[in-house]
């Protein structure tokens, strides 16, 4: 199926469900083309490469609604997919906030290119991803007698979606991705065996670094473990890496959307306006970060996206608003989810963060921990090293951090000039005071 | 083991069919999956299923092992998920997704290609196997002559498949439990259910002419609340999963997930964070095999020894735990929702020790590690759909009964922690560390439960904590909640299972 085929089969799928009884309806339709390779020891260890398909339908009908999606794209199928839709849309319970967003919060979107599709992406030949990769494993190889083992991969996906709306809408996207990197394991003291990655994702072929950057990367990162301890129970100063921050700062996203607010789950539930966080702290949403990899003209309830301040030098602004709960809680939408995430940044790197702390702790990053999303309350695992008068001393593990999320988000006190471009997102390194820390 | 009748399918679905029933999808005579029994068809029926037959497999294999190879699979699988929801008091939500395909994997000694397809017509399987076989490199292999239905062991038989229940039947189960949650506490202040189902029908051909067959069902019931007291708002929620059907949703089951939703939310008023630091740790029995899950399930995955990552990858046949502990893998459990009668390359699934009297026996094994340590596979291949190729995962995880009393347990512990309920782990394999997270649990102060606790991480490595189990009790019980685990990407529903055990030293994450 080309582009053409695809919008005709969207728009013929919504014709369906309103002549089967919606009264409106929306349709997803994606594709993608993906490719992984892995390679170990110097061999190909795994080739994986396949397309795929799928539908999603929205239907409202009398203030009902329900979502369904297929792989099945042949006519036939999808005649009996989208009636049956339909038909158990009717046992529902009518729900008067239900119906597709209003056309005005869908028009106006910005006329841009987002630079999200390499051209050059077909050109790709899987001889160009194996010797990628086979140079990662070489470097790793070659980085350290120690190396025990070592996984180096490439992987590449080309995707293409549609969307269309019975109230008129019709959006499309079409980008590329391209990841590569390696995880190393090396010896260490006694039985462990310390292991790291360094990994990342680009819009753009020509972004990728020389791959031993991945296969020296990791392998230092690995060494740089050896001989991990606890440290004593207390507290510290903190520096967070900017590529572990987005496991701190996720916490806070449940809390930030309308569900959770209509749904009296977010410590942040009348907060609007208020001060959540030290004056350093300012987070933005912007769709339109060139090469961005959470960059979009729409979003997913195909709403024009717009840069959005989320918290401005401390104080909450705006939570993600979808229509549904936007409607229930007599919100303006501004969308629910999440594009690029970007924020303050400061003026010194991760070295100078750490040069500045007398006594606290690099942490390189996260293992498990959760956070109550009604409370704040929050408690995770940390690794990284120990560091006295702003030099690291040595590595440390096995240690909590725990604290309420409205405390820690006043204790940031500074945020580093290094955003992780390698993710939508692009948080920085964070410098956080008097963190209590659980170990020995 | 009820055959599905043909007056039963017309039954049914004069009320509602499921949404987007297997017929549909499938193009088939709706009469051959209505008419299909659970278990105990015929290889045809099966191969029926998904439209392909014995030359159409033998070609698509040949394919495969075109340019060599030692071994070809495919993987055929359909499956249906729904979800139905409830908030604000109305069920006013569903979701459904169908799923199907077919994978194609080419090994070449521990090299794997991998495709697959989502349109089952020959040419497409063609193409796909092309795209899979040029992991080799040599000259074709030949294909198996014939191909026969190994039968497996059933765990979870049930009445009627899900790909026949419709909507109707679930909404009133959905209203039942909200108001039970509703009637439990006047500071409950919102509710939320999902009922969800999601089955698939497998099908397994290898290139050694072996065929499985096999109809995983899954059922689960989550309900969640918030409540308020005061000016203080606190959530809770409780899920219950099986390899169940229909009765699954029972009267017994409603009441246990909304009395425990709602006692898990205002129970957590009086708790608190508390002291963190080194500390003795009583784990309730049942989900608390998340311990075991994290500390020594991944790394005796054999992947991860085979290529040297585990701390585990020497270990085998040494003592790494007091005598009375036994650790096991276990696919055979009924209606766990872990189990498998058969695993996704296969292979016969069983019950396995990883450690047996204190002493590491056998890694899990899929078919490559199998062959690299010259064993025979432990039935362990499992991979999450149609989309990825097979590695070893753990089934059900526990340990067995030990020695010692519950009472006994409490009364040894001067000054501690009792951890009850969990939402999520991790591990690194290499050296050892992994956590998992308290949603609940209580103070232990002199033998005594004390005071609610919530919200904490607990962190420890993995040899070390396995030396710290110092008693283990007789109450053995399986988790009866909704987990999944996740390993490179690819997610599978576990279960996990303890008697009350004590650790005598892992470090407690806390507010002091």
């Amino acid at each position: 199926m080309n582009s053409n085929n695809r919008k005709e089969l969207a728009h013929w799928v919504v014709k369906q469900a309103v002549s089967d009884g919606a009264d409106e309806a929306s349709v997803d339709l994606a594709n993608s083309r993906d490719i992984e390779i892995e390679v170990r020891k110097g061999k190909l260890d795994k080739l994986q490469e396949s397309t795929q398909n799928s539908l999603s339908l929205s239907i409202y009908a009398n203030h009902r609604y329900s979502s369904h999606s297929t792989n099945d794209l042949r006519r036939e199928s999808l005649s009996r997919f989208v009636s049956e839709a339909v038909a158990m849309t009717k046992y529902l319970t009518e729900d008067e906030f239900r119906y597709l967003p209003e056309p005005k919060y869908c028009q106006g979107q910005k006329q841009i290119d987002l630079k999200i599709n390499d051209n050059s992406y077909s050109g790709l030949t899987s001889e160009d991803r194996v010797k990628y990769a086979t140079e990662i494993d070489a470097a790793a190889q070659a980085a350290s007698p120690k190396v025990v083992t070592c996984t180096a991969g490439f992987s590449d996906t080309y995707y293409e979606s549609i969307k269309v709306h019975s109230n008129g809408f019709e959006g499309s996207n079409a980008g590329t991705v391209f990841s590569a990197g390696a995880e190393a394991t090396v010896e260490g003291k006694g039985e462990g065996r310390p292991s790291d990655w360094d990994w990342r994702t680009y819009r753009f072929r020509k972004e990728l670094p020389s791959p031993e950057v991945f296969g020296q990367g990791a392998v230092q990162r690995a060494l740089g473990k050896v001989g991990q301890e606890k440290i004593e129970t207390g507290k510290y100063d903190v520096v967070i890496e900017n590529r572990a921050a987005s496991r701190f700062l996720g916490n806070i996203l449940g809390p930030l959307s309308a569900s959770s607010i209509q749904q009296k789950r977010s410590f942040l539930e009348g907060k609007l306006g208020e001060k959540i966080a030290s004056d350093k702290f300012s987070w933005i949403d912007d769709p339109f970060v060139p090469s961005g990899l959470g960059s979009r003209l729409y979003d997913g309830e195909g709403l024009a996206t717009k840069r959005r301040v989320i918290i401005d030098k401390g104080v909450l602004k705006s939570f993600y608003v979808d229509t549904y709960y936007g409607r229930k809680l007599g919100w303006e939408p501004t969308g629910g989810g999440t594009t690029n995430l970007v924020f303050d940044y400061g003026d010194k790197s991760l070295d100078e963060l750490v040069a500045q702390m007398q006594r606290g702790i690099l942490v390189t990053g996260f293992i498990g921990g959760n956070s109550n999303s009604v409370t704040g309350d929050f408690s995770a695992g940390i690794f990284g090293s120990y560091v006295e008068n702003g030099k690291l001393v040595r590595p440390v593990n096995e240690l909590n951090i725990s604290g309420n999320l409205m405390e820690v988000m006043g204790q940031i006190a500074e945020l580093g000039n290094d955003p992780w471009i390698y993710s939508a997102w692009r948080c920085p390194s964070i410098y956080l005071t008097e963190l209590q820390i659980s170990g020995a | 083991m009820a055959n599905i009748s043909r007056r039963k399918f017309v039954k049914t679905g004069a009320g509602w069919v499921a949404l987007a029933s297997v017929p549909t999808i499938l193009h088939l005579d709706p009469a051959r999956i209505f008419a299909m029994p659970v278990q105990g068809g015929e290889l045809s029926d099966y191969m029926g299923l998904f439209s392909v037959d014995r030359p159409t497999i033998k070609k698509v294999m040949a394919a495969a092992l075109a340019h060599g190879g030692d071994y070809c699979d495919l993987f055929f699988e359909h499956r249906i998920s729904n979800w139905v929801g409830l908030q604000d008091d109305a069920v006013n939500r569903a979701y459904s997704n169908v799923d199907m395909g077919v994978g194609i994997r080419v090994l070449n000694g521990d090299q794997t290609g991998y495709s697959f397809t989502e349109e089952l017509t020959p040419d497409a399987m063609l193409n796909a196997a092309k795209t899979a076989a040029n992991i080799a490199n040599s000259s074709a292999r030949s294909v198996p002559v014939e191909f026969s239905l190994h039968k497996t062991p059933n765990y979870y038989p049930i009445e009627e498949l899900w790909d026949k229940v419709g909507i109707d039947q679930k909404i009133p189960f959905i209203q039942k439990l909200n108001q039970r949650m509703r009637d439990a506490d006047n500071r409950i202040i919102k509710t939320r259910v999902w009922y969800g189902d999601w089955s698939s029908h497998v099908l397994v051909a290898n290139s050694e002419g072996r065929v499985t067959y096999d109809y995983r069902p899954m059922a689960e019931i989550h309900a969640s609340c918030s409540a308020k007291q005061g000016s203080v708002t606190e959530e809770g929620s409780y899920s219950l999963a099986a390899r169940k059907g229909m009765e699954h949703f029972s009267e017994s089951n409603l009441k246990l997930a909304a009395d425990k939703a709602v006692s898990r939310t205002v129970g957590q008023f009086e708790a608190i964070q508390p002291e963190g630091g080194e500390m003795e740790v009583v784990l309730a029995p049942g989900s608390s095999g998340i311990l075991l899950h994290e500390a020594i399930g991944h790394g005796m995955e054999a992947d991860f020894n085979r290529k040297n990552e585990s701390i585990y990858s020497d270990s085998i046949n040494k003592p790494i735990a007091e005598p009375m502990v036994s650790i096991v893998d276990d696919a055979t459990w009924e209606y766990a929702r872990g189990s498998l009668n058969g695993d996704d390359e296969a292979s016969d699934t069983e019950k396995t020790f990883l450690v047996r009297d204190g002493i590491l026996r056998s890694y899990m094994h899929d078919r490559i590690s199998a062959k690299h340590y010259g064993i025979k596979s432990t039935g362990s291949g499992r991979r999450e759909s149609f989309r990825h190729s097979p590695m070893p995962r753990m089934r059900c995880t526990y340990m067995l009964p030990g020695p010692h009393k519950r009472e006994e347990i409490f009364a040894s512990v001067k000054k501690g922690i009792y951890c009850e309920s969990f939402t999520n782990g991790e591990v690194h394999i290499g050296p050892g560390d992994f956590t998992f997270y308290v949603k609940t649990g209580n103070l232990i102060e002199n033998g005594k439960l004390t005071r609610p606790i919530k919200d904490i991480n607990i962190i420890g490595n993995g040899p070390e904590v396995l030396k710290n189990v110092v008693m283990v009790a007789d109450d053995l019980k399986m988790s009866v909640g909704s987990g999944m685990c996740g390993k490179n990407g690819q997610s599978v529903p576990v279960s996990m299972g303890l008697p009350t055990a004590k650790v005598s030293a892992i470090t407690v994450g806390g507010t002091a």
